[in-house]
Order: C-alpha cells, then sequence, then structure tokens
C-alpha cells in the first residue's frame, strides 16, 4: 500500500530518461513518466512484467518482498520483483517463468519437467516463484544436498504445502544434469 | 491393492502441469478485460460507529473517478444468515468495515479517491471479545440480535438443522461414569488459512439485470445463487471461476467483494475489478470462527464415553453467514469421533466487533475438537488411559450412527477404521513411545520430547448434490460439463481420469468446460472432501449415462441388447465378441450423445484421519519444534497417488498443526486492529523446517462408489493441533491448553512445573 502511495505521489514526475533492459531475450526501452506507455519512478519490476509487458506468469502475493511469489531472475540472481524498481533494472537481463522454456524448439527447462514428473504444485500459485528461486540456485550450486535446497527455498511462501515435492523436483532436477 | 483399472489409481501429471509450471495458468488478476475500471473499499478505522455523514464530492472530482458508493447507494442488498447484513451500511462493526466503494480508471486514481472522501464517525463502544458481547447490557453488534446471540441454524440444512445435541440422559451417563472431567477450554487464536492468492471479482452487467462474475471462488455454481440471494433477487448472475491460488475452504465464498464489484459495474457500466490486497485479505477478509466450550465428561474406566454436557460458544465476528452450518457440521462431526449414548451439548453463536468468521478448512469441526478432545485429555488422564486407545475405541464404527446437519440421525454404513489406526500406530512407534500422561518420551539436557495423537472424522463426503454432463463425439472424444474451478487438489484432473476409466478412453481423450454457470448445471462446490464421492459420482454417472445412450444406438447396428456391449478406445463390441464391433463413428457426423449424471447427499458415510506428532521441547528457549508426523487414514482405493500425497502433506499448512505451534491471528482486544495482517508477522512454515512426514494409507473398498473410494482432503489438518498441544504437554510435565503454544508459554509452563516439584 505504501508503495502505491508513492506510486500516487510521483505521477507529476516528468519523463526525462529512459531505462532499458532485457526480459526472456527480448530488448525493452521505456521513458521514465507517468504515461500508461512509460515506466513510472515507483513501478515496481512485478507491476511492469504484469501491467506493463502482459506477463502474469509471475504471481505477487504480499507484494511486500516477504513470499518469494513474484521470485524472477535477474543476472542470474533471484530477486523478489515487487521489491525492484524497475528504473534500477536499467541494462539488466531479465528471465522471468515465461522464458525458461526453450526459444527454439521450446521445449521445458528440465527443472520445469521436475516440478510436472514430481506433481510439485497444488494451486500452482507460488510455483512460479519456487521454479525461478530453484533455477538461479540451481545456477550458482547444481550438486546441493536436500537442506541446501530447504535452506534456499526458505524464503518462498507455500500454504498447499507441496514443499516435500517441491525438493525432491528439484533434488531430481539437479541429480539429472550430472 | 491389485486392481484392473487402466487410470484409477495410477500415477498421471494434472491436466495443468504444463500451465502451472510455465506461468500459463490464469488466475482472477491475470485475466485481461478491455475497458476496465478498477474497484477499491475506503474502510472504517473505528472497530463500532455510526457513519454521521460522507462527503463524496472531492473524491468525484478526482479524474479517472466514475463511481463512489456509500450506504446510500446500496439498493438494499443484505448478505448473512440471517440476511439482516447491508453490504454497505450506515453502521460500521469492525476496524476495516466497508465505508465506501471507489471505481477508477487505474487502481491508483482509485486508491487516491479514497483519500478524499470525507466521513464523520460517531464512535460507540464496542465488544470485542465474547465475554463481554454476552455481559448484560452490552452493546448490541446488531439491533436485531439481542445479547450479541446470532440466530442458531441455517435455513440450507433445513428446517431441523442442527444447532445443539442432545441424545439419551445426561445425568444417567454421569452416574455411570467412573471419572468426570470438566473444564473451559478454547482454540480462539484465529488461525488463517491464509491461501497465496487474494479473493477479488470482476464484474460485468450484461444488460438490465444479468451480470457476469469472474472470482476467485472455490465454488462457482453456489455464488450464482448465493449472490442472487446477497442482491435481492434483483440479479441473474452468470459465475465464472478460473484457477484459483490456494483456498482451504476460506474462498467458498466471495461475496463481500463480488457484490462490489457488481455495485460497481451496475453504477459505472463497465467491467469494474476489485482485488484484495494481502492487507485487506488477511484483516477484512472472513477468518476462521473463534470456538471455546465449557463441559464436562464422563468415562468409564475402559474408556467407554458415559456423558457429555456443555456449552460451545462460537466467536462469529460482526456477522455470520456460514458459523450455523460450521455449528451444524461440527457437532455431527463430534459425535462421530466421540460415539457417546449421553449428550447435551449446547450452543451460543456470539457476534462481535471483530472482523467476521467464514468458512475454513476444518468447517466447525475442527475448531470444536481442537477445544474438546483437551478437556477429553483430562478424564483420560484421570483413568489413567491411554489416548490413542480411547480414541479408536469412541470413533464410529459400523452399527453406530450420529446426528448429522439437518438434525437426522445416520446410521453409520462405512467401514472400521481401527485397523488403519492401527497400522498409524505401529509405524509410529506409540506403544514405544508412550510413557504416560503428562511424561516426556525422552530427556536429553535441555531437550524434551513428547508424543500426541488427534483424530478427525467428517460425514461431508457425500454432502450436497452434484451434477454433471458427459458428451461423447463420434471421434472417439467426450467432453464433461461441470462446474468446478480447480483450486489446487487436481481433483479436476481425476474427474476425467474417473470419467476415461469408465469410457475406456485415455483421459487426453477428454476436454472439460470452463467452470461456467451458464453452460454446466448444478455443482456445489469441491468443499469438504467430497471431490471424490460427491462430485465424481456425477461424473462417473454421467459418464455411464452416455455410454448407456451410445450403447443403446451401437446396439441395433450390431443386432444385440445394449447389455451385451462394452467399449474400448473409441470402440463399441459385443462382451467376448471383439470382432463384432463399430466404431464410435457409427454415430454419424451429425450427433453426439449427452449424458446427464447426478449426486444426492448421502450422510451414512465418513471418512478418518489419525495423527501421529511427535515434538520436541527446548527447556531453555521455550521453543516447539515438530519432529514427526504420521498420518493414518483408509480412502477405500487411492485415486490419484500425487495428489493424494500433496493433500496429506497439507496437514501443516492453511492452519493446520501450526496453528497449535505459531500460527494466530492478533487482535488488539481493546482497539479492535488485526495486529499482524502481513506476511512477516504472521507466522507460517518455511522449508527450512520441515517435519519428517509419513503417510500410512490403507485401502478397504467402499462399496458405495464406483471405484470404491472415499475423500480425505480437507481432514489432514483438523487432527493435528490438539494432538501437538498433547504432545507439548507430555515433553514439558504439565497441561499446555492455550493455542498456539508459544516459546513464552512453555517457558511459563515450565516456570510452573519446576515450582512444583522443588516444593
Amino acid at each position: 500500500m505504501a508503495a502505491n502511495r508513492a506510486r500516487r505521489a510521483s505521477r507529476k514526475t516528468p519523463g526525462t530518461s529512459r531505462v532499458g533492459f532485457t526480459v526472456n531475450g527480448q530488448y525493452f526501452q521505456f521513458s521514465v513518466g507517468t504515461e500508461p506507455h512509460e515506466i513510472a519512478p515507483t513501478d515496481t519490476l512485478s507491476w511492469t512484467l504484469r501491467e506493463t509487458l502482459g506477463l502474469t506468469g509471475t504471481k505477487v502475493s504480499c507484494d511486500q518482498g516477504a513470499c518469494g511469489c513474484c521470485t524472477v531472475i535477474m543476472d542470474g540472481r533471484a530477486v523478489l520483483s515487487c521489491k525492484v524498481l524497475t528504473v534500477e533494472c536499467d541494462g539488466k537481463t531479465i528471465t522471468t517463468i515465461e522464458g525458461l522454456k526453450d526459444p527454439k524448439t521450446g521445449a521445458l527447462d528440465p527443472l520445469q519437467q521436475s516440478f510436472i514428473d514430481h506433481t510439485a504444485f497444488q494451486c500452482g500459485y507460488c510455483t512460479p516463484g519456487m521454479i525461478m528461486t530453484a533455477k538461479a540456485f540451481l545456477n550458482e550450486n547444481p550438486h546441493p544436498t536436500q537442506e541446501e535446497v530447504k535452506e534456499a527455498l526458505s524464503g518462498n511462501f507455500c500454504r498447499c504445502i507441496s514443499h516435500y515435492q517441491v525438493v525432491k523436483a528439484v533434488m531430481s532436477a539437479a541429480e539429472k544434469e550430472e | 491393492m491389485g486392481n484392473n483399472y487402466r487410470y484409477v489409481g495410477k500415477q498421471m501429471r494434472r491436466r495443468d502441469a504444463a500451465e502451472i509450471v510455465t506461468g500459463a495458468a490464469q488466475y482472477l488478476d491475470d485475466l485481461k478485460f478491455q475497458n476496465l475500471l478498477h474497484g477499491k473499499v475506503l474502510r472504517s478505522p473505528y472497530a463500532h460507529a455510526l457513519v454521521k455523514k460522507i462527503d463524496k464530492s472531492k473524491a468525484e472530482a478526482l479524474p479517472g473517478v466514475k463511481a463512489v458508493l456509500t450506504w446510500e447507494d446500496n439498493p438494499n442488498w443484505r448478505g448473512g444468515t440471517p440476511r439482516n447484513l447491508p453490504i454497505l451500511d450506515k453502521k460500521v462493526r469492525y476496524v476495516g468495515d466497508a465505508v465506501a466503494l471507489v471505481a477508477a480508471t487505474t487502481a491508483d486514481i482509485a486508491e487516491e479517491a479514497l483519500d478524499l472522501i470525507e466521513v464523520q464517525y460517531e464512535v460507540l463502544p464496542a465488544v470485542l471479545d465474547m465475554d463481554s458481547a454476552l455481559k448484560p447490557g452490552a452493546p448490541l453488534v446488531h439491533d436485531e440480535f439481542a445479547g450479541n446471540i446470532i440466530p442458531a441454524g441455517t435455513p440450507f440444512f433445513g428446517p431441523n438443522c442442527l444447532t445443539g445435541l442432545a441424545v439419551g440422559d445426561v445425568a444417567k451417563g454421569f452416574a455411570e461414569a467412573d471419572v468426570v472431567a470438566e473444564g473451559t477450554f478454547g482454540y480462539e487464536n484465529i488461525p488463517n488459512a491464509l491461501p497465496p492468492e487474494s479473493v477479488g471479482a470482476v464484474a460485468i452487467w450484461e444488460e438490465p439485470g444479468k451480470v457476469t462474475v469472474w472470482s476467485t471462488t472455490q465454488a462457482p455454481y453456489m455464488d450464482k445463487t448465493v449472490l442472487s440471494h446477497v442482491c435481492n433477487r434483483q440479479v441473474e448472475v452468470r459465475s465464472i471461476g478460473n484457477h484459483v491460488g490456494g483456498s482451504f475452504g476460506t474462498k467458498l465464498m466471495c461475496w463481500q467483494v463480488q457484490t462490489y464489484a457488481i455495485l460497481l459495474s451496475g453504477a459505472t457500466g463497465r467491467p469494474v475489478k476489485v482485488v484484495f490486497s494481502k492487507e485487506e485479505h488477511m484483516a477484512a477478509f472472513t477468518l476462521r470462527i473463534g470456538s471455546r466450550i465449557h463441559a464436562k465428561v464422563g468415562m468409564k474406566k475402559d474408556g467407554t464415553l458415559t456423558s457429555i454436557q456443555g456449552t460451545w460458544y462460537v466467536d462469529s465476528g460482526y456477522y455470520s453467514f456460514m458459523t450455523q452450518a460450521q455449528v451444524a457440521v461440527g457437532l455431527g462431526e463430534i459425535m462421530i469421533m466421540a460415539q457417546c449414548p449421553n449428550w447435551d451439548l449446547k450452543n451460543v453463536v456470539v457476534a462481535t466487533n471483530r472482523n467476521a468468521s467464514g468458512s475454513t478448512r476444518g468447517f466447525g469441526g475442527q475448531e470444536l475438537k481442537c477445544a474438546f478432545i483437551p478437556l477429553l485429555c483430562l478424564a483420560m488422564e484421570k483413568a489413567g488411559l491411554d489416548p490413542f486407545e480411547v480414541l479408536k475405541k469412541n470413533f464410529v464404527k459400523p452399527g453406530g450412527g450420529y446426528l448429522w446437519r439437518d438434525g437426522d440421525w445416520y446410521q453409520y454404513r462405512g467401514i472400521d477404521y481401527s485397523k488403519a489406526m492401527d497400522k498409524g500406530a505401529e509405524r509410529f512407534g506409540w506403544k514405544e513411545k508412550w510413557k504416560g500422561w503428562l511424561t516426556p518420551t525422552s530427556v536429553n539436557g535441555t531437550k524434551r520430547t513428547g508424543i500426541g495423537v488427534g483424530v478427525h472424522g467428517n460425514a461431508d463426503i457425500g454432502e450436497d448434490a452434484a451434477e454433471a454432463y458427459v458428451q461423447l463425439s463420434p471421434d472417439g472424444t467426450a467432453t464433461i460439463f461441470l462446474c468446478v474451478a480447480e483450486h489446487g487438489t487436481g481433483q479436476k484432473s481425476n474427474y476425467a481420469r474417473m470419467a476415461a476409466e469408465v469410457l475406456q478412453i485415455a483421459p487426453e481423450r477428454i476436454s472439460m468446460s470452463p467452470a461456467d454457470s451458464l453452460v454446466t448445471p448444478f455443482e456445489f462446490g469441491p468443499v469438504g472432501s467430497r471431490g471424490t464421492y460427491a462430485i465424481a459420482s456425477a461424473v462417473i454417472n454421467a459418464a455411464e449415462n452416455a455410454k448407456n445412450k451410445l450403447f443403446e444406438f451401437a446396439a441395433a447396428k450390431l443386432n444385440t441388447d445394449p447389455q451385451n456391449l462394452e467399449t474400448s478406445d473409441g470402440v463399441v463390441f459385443v462382451k467376448g465378441f471383439p470382432e463384432k464391433k463399430v466404431s464410435w463413428k457409427v454415430l454419424g457426423n451429425d450427433r453426439t450423445v449427452l449424458g446427464f449424471g447426478r449426486f444426492d447427499p448421502d450422510h451414512t458415510l465418513c471418512n478418518c484421519m489419525m495423527s501421529f506428532v511427535e515434538g520436541e521441547v527446548d527447556t531453555e528457549t521455550g521453543k516447539v519444534t515438530l519432529l514427526r508426523v504420521l498420518l493414518a487414514t483408509d480412502v477405500g482405493q487411492i485415486i490419484d497417488p500425487q495428489g493424494l500425497e500433496g493433500q496429506l502433506n497439507g496437514c501443516l499448512g492453511s492452519a493446520g498443526i501450526d496453528s497449535a505451534i505459531f500460527e494466530e491471528t492478533i487482535l488488539n482486544r481493546s482497539s479492535g486492529h488485526i495486529l499482524n495482517a502481513n506476511l512477516i508477522d504472521y507466522k507460517w512454515r518455511t522449508f527450512a523446517e520441515l517435519p519428517v512426514i509419513e503417510h500410512v494409507v490403507l485401502e478397504t473398498p467402499i462399496p458405495t462408489h464406483r471405484f470404491h473410494a472415499v475423500g480425505v482432503g480437507e481432514i489432514a489438518t483438523s487432527p493435528g493441533p490438539s494432538a501437538v498441544l498433547m504432545a507439548v504437554s507430555n515433553a514439558v510435565g504439565c497441561w499446555l491448553h492455550d493455542y498456539p503454544v508459544t516459546p513464552q508459554k512453555v517457558l511459563n509452563a515450565l516456570r510452573n512445573t519446576n515450582a512444583l516439584s522443588n516444593k
């Protein structure tokens, strides 16, 4: 709610600069401003992805950095897109859940396939955030222990308790990569 | 269990699996609408006040604002049981109550407009707990409800809706008892099931008197009925369900947000979306009921219950819609778990100036049992009995029975769950670990462990009617028309799986209609554990009906009677003569076959879940760590192994077991503010603290289901919280009866125990 108020306060900010970043391999550039086609200085990355770019695979739950639902990968690291301002993303490379598929073949990422094989979701709302967190983690630590996987995912909120099947899915994907 | 099923019980991927892992699954807030307006709600800062004056002129003048609505604009639409609560009123009854609604071209402008609405309140004294609400002369939350007592019963369950238990002769029962225990116990910490997706709705008025609503609902068809009532039957509602981002019973009704969207769309002539923020979701959407009993229980030395007498107080918050229904179901459920010949259990539903209660996983039974089992523990302790044996002994068995929600007595015709309980106890090592009441299983320095057990059963598996159509096409495909929104259990895939088993075609050859009340017949909603028996039976019956019609058509071509036919993979053939066959193409290119299936309620069966827990208490910090959970059940026939695993693991989250350890909504009982309405201050279990979890699942065929199955999804949570209290009390060495057992409460208990042992 605080972010929204700040956003309102900024509605009259003149568009003076530009911000450019790559999402799922495609480069986007916007001027900073308050028109619908612009990026407001207080727009969060999750807002820009969902509302401006239409990439609704990134889910928003708490909108204050507590639940991990909105996790995307930025320059190789998992970030909470509700806690990143889009104007800070100049020059960044961002991958969302929509960008994990092989762009040429359309094949699912092995981690996505592993989530399917282990039914590592129930309602599925937290799943994109789980997958993006796990993906960034496996890139850093391709051969983790179970405890390391749990630690890496400890910021991801899930109420259905998909946790046990998620751990299996991530471990299985890691083992297959070997 | 050996069976010849092709699909039932097999490992299969969920139909929506690829959508979910690629982000393509569309939840309400992902849908796009042309010309959409955004709605926001101005909320009361006071727990109880009269709205003396509202000036909305400045808000209306803000560019982009299309409508500002207050109680004066409410066409007397009312919700609640009884239906007395205006959706916008000139009186506010809790911190967060709706005062005005705004629709604007962007969410930001709508929110900015809220700040421009000037409201003058006359603050009234508030009642923020049941004790103050029930005091003589207490301020009234509703003028119509004297003493803040909400009228008992819900018309939906019929004229004799269960509102209390009066069976046998309690005085005689107590005279026969060897031990009697008495006390007051509660489950009043308001744990929130808290699905990650908030609640919301989009409404579009198609034409005068007709509105289409997309929403986060768990029960789209019921919305059509509920909203029609709330809107004074002035509006015909078409309700469409989407992927639901978790519900746990809480989204059984979303009328509070749906009516706002409907009203705003009516006022603006445009589609309007209202989605609650997480803070609103946690503080202004319905909560779990508060539950407290004052009761006494009589028991013989062998654990036989002789008499139960007392009053169950239920805090419903500022109004009730589903509370009386939860009371009715909760009362039935306690009879299922406590077979006792003599009952006098009264109920009082209390209105307080906190946010309203609504449906939540557990639905009355979890709340009542979480208060009742601690009382039962005192009786078992007096009699020196092992709780596992007592809970097993008193759970309903063939020949037993219970009153159910409609007030009727039902003779139980299900299976004996003792075998599943025994298997569970054996795997858990109950006999080895049980050291007696208030005695730890192990003590190792500052770490003490204890065990506990709980049980729950629900006759809701066959509750409420369900209807479905199944259409067969000549190309060997089928379509299921069913009003179910997938909310996480994977049951939509299972309905297709069971239809595939009946029709003997691959599940991939079956399509499913959207959950759209315009195109499907009635379906109550996948609530409780009714998906497998009630809803699936409607689909199975529709598939059988369609198949019979297909056979009637094919029989003429094969010169035989329909009952001699079978079908497999789109081919109809004569039993025993597979060469005498015709393809479904025999229907021709201009014909489909439509089957109808209905399930009528059956309250004679219940499911059962026994939870065994092992907890560890750190005597230095007071922290309780859940080490191990074992769930024992019998499902008749496993339909979906991975789905079942997920449902059982769900015992921890959605305000189940963890409501005994750290989950609570903290209400300031003097101001009425909820202090932890965010995901940082509301505590939830993380990956880093997962206990060992085990499942013991038996498959004793249940004759009444086509595939001999019963559902258990809902009840994984319910037996857990009281089992945790038992385990922690045993570890600490004295009774802890207050949910949740936070470190502070454990340290206080330890201090008292040490003081006692030092005397």
